[in-house]
């Protein structure tokens, strides 16, 4: 199972109700279906992810993001969950909003471009940093809303929301104590678990 | 005609007729002391009888949905592209059961069938049956088969109002509802349509009042009126342009009221074909059955209480440039179940072919049925 996975289950109540927003194959919510007893639901516009959440047996519903969730009403869900999809919507702050009036709480992961990679790939180079990470060129890529972790939590800030944990992790969602030190030059992705405050 | 049967049909096939003898009470009020129903069957039921996949038509639609009656045939069944071995609904795996509804003109009791109170046929006086009436028969064809529970009930279009009927009149009775084109109940437009279409063939001359059969003859320009008009809604905008264009048949204008164009060659042809082998009561019939199928409509309109016992899981697939039944339309469904806290899938086909997508072979909509299929295969099978 892929880490982030790991770090995300102890969150998820059992017996509860989540959406994942870009649900991918639907990996997260089969194994939460199977180990936590969930009732999920996955939104997914991509349609080989769509069928492999069809073969995996897990709920998948076709709908863009950038529409919103007006069809989910409030707190209809536990937990919402969107990992590596902020970036990539046309209002991320938005989105937010609506993942927190869906659900109770939120489950937010996001590459963190206040890395020392990108700093030191932008400062050497003068360019928008490209790299296994993050293969685009910047005129041709979903991710069209970079943010650093501490961006994000200001945002978080404003919008008055709990941080009830907060995790980083490298690429492969392995742990190390620089991140705890400087999480946001040296944490490559931040796991965020939100709540109204 | 096929010179071989292809090796993913399910071959030459053979209908079979059902008598049931029960008294039928309709929701109209009225009885049918007995019913015929005309069936076709596809693979085998297994012991366990957990295999069994129901098959509902559309509008214009029978029992004959897959295969082939004789190698003479023209085509093979309405749903062939979907239907046989190794294909999304796998009669390898699958015992498929596919009907004709009652007062539909291809074998069932329905309008063409001799009254036996009168000795003539029903004609007009054949009650007005709706999608409950026609679940109901297909209850008791469950019971005649001994399946207990239908892996999954199957429809597109109007079959799919008759699917999304099971999952509430039945809620043990079928473990998936897999709503293709469909919509939660008809509007205005929809009616509008079908209207017009029940003008056509009520105001021809040969209608008689719809005892036509009486007097030797059938309302042969109203029907083709009607499947013309219908014919226009079952395709996209963007399908008629690439099909037709403005193409002439001649290659000139004539300037007189003769065919110009290609379409209106097209229309009238497969007017004439669907007016000479659809009876005009039964298109009657069956307008009404869609016009009156508003299953939230006892719910004062909400559809999400309406669908609140239903236990089965839901797929539902609607195409891009279906505007009779547009993907807005299946998204009401969606929304309800979603909302009702089922189990329920929803996938939007990008396809130009109007709603007629949903017997044509389409790559996408076709792997994510079979990808949708299997997994209950694994599950029954």
């Amino acid at each position: 199972m892929r880490t982030d996975f790991a770090i995300i289950e102890p969150w998820i109540t059992p017996n509860s109700r989540v959406l994942d927003l870009g649900c991918g194959d639907g990996t997260l919510l089969h194994h939460l279906q199977t180990h936590k007893n969930i009732q999920g639901y996955g939104l997914e516009i991509d349609e080989i992810y769509i069928n492999e959440c069809l073969t995996r047996g897990v709920n998948v519903i076709q709908q863009d993001l950038d529409q919103g969730l007006s069809n989910f009403s409030d707190n209809s869900f536990d937990t919402v969950v969107m990992t590596q999809a902020l970036q990539a919507v046309h209002y991320p702050h938005l989105v937010l909003d609506e993942m927190m009036r869906v659900g109770h709480e939120c489950i937010v992961t996001f590459p963190n471009f206040g890395h020392w990679r990108c700093r030191l790939y932008l400062a050497q180079r003068g360019r928008m940093p490209v790299s296994k990470f993050m293969p685009y060129t910047w005129y041709d890529t979903p991710n069209i809303h970079f943010c650093t972790f501490k961006d994000f939590e200001e945002l978080c800030q404003t919008k008055r929301l709990r941080i009830l944990n907060r995790t980083v992790v490298d690429q492969s969602h392995q742990g190390h104590w620089l991140f705890n030190v400087l999480p946001n030059v040296f944490g490559e992705i931040a796991i965020y678990r939100l709540a109204r405050s | 005609m096929p010179e071989s049967i292809p090796a993913d049909s399910v071959g030459l096939v053979t209908p079979e007729t059902i008598t049931f003898d029960k008294p039928l009470t309709l929701v109209c009020g009225r009885v049918l002391n007995g019913y015929q129903l005309k069936v076709e069957t596809y693979g085998t039921l297994n012991t366990k009888k957990t295999n069994a996949v129901l098959i509902c038509h559309a509008l214009s639609g029978h029992h004959h949905a897959a295969g082939y009656h004789s190698m003479s045939d023209r085509k093979p069944g309405w749903w062939d592209n979907y239907i046989g071995p190794g294909k999304p609904i796998d009669t390898n795996e699958l015992f498929v059961v596919s009907l004709n509804n009652i007062g539909g003109c291809h074998g069932s009791t329905g309008p063409t069938t001799i009254n036996p109170e009168t000795g003539k046929p029903f004609g007009p006086d054949f009650p007005v049956v709706t999608v409950k009436d026609w679940v109901n028969t297909q209850a008791m064809l469950a019971d005649y088969f001994a399946i207990e529970q239908w892996a999954a009930v199957i429809g597109g279009s109007l079959g799919g109002m008759q699917a999304l009927q099971w999952s509430m009149a039945y809620p043990k009775r079928l473990r998936y509802a897999l709503i293709i084109a469909s919509a939660p109940k008809l509007s205005a437009q929809n009616i509008a349509f079908n209207e017009v279409a029940r003008q056509a063939i009520m105001k021809d001359e040969d209608f008689h009042g719809g005892r036509y059969l009486e007097n030797s003859t059938y309302p042969k320009s109203g029907l083709m009126l009607a499947r013309m008009v219908g014919h226009i809604t079952y395709l996209s905008d963007a399908a008629m342009r690439s099909k037709f264009g403005r193409d002439l048949r001649s290659g000139h204008l004539n300037f007189n009221y003769d065919v110009d164009f290609q379409v209106e060659s097209y229309l009238r042809y497969q007017g004439e074909v669907f007016s000479e082998g659809f009876d005009a009561n039964s298109y009657l019939l069956m307008t009404k059955a869609l016009d009156y199928f508003d299953p939230a409509a006892e719910f004062n309109g909400d559809l999400t209480a309406a669908l609140a016992d239903t236990q089965c899981k839901f797929l539902l697939i609607s195409f891009t440039t279906d505007w009779r039944f547009s993907p807005e339309r299946s998204k009401e469904i969606v929304d309800a179940l979603l909302n009702a806290k089922k189990e329920i899938s929803y996938l939007e086909v990008d396809a130009p072919e109007g709603h007629d997508a949903f017997l044509l072979p389409i790559n996408r909509y076709k792997q994510a049925f079979h990808a949708y299929m299997n997994r209950i295969i694994r599950e029954v099978a």
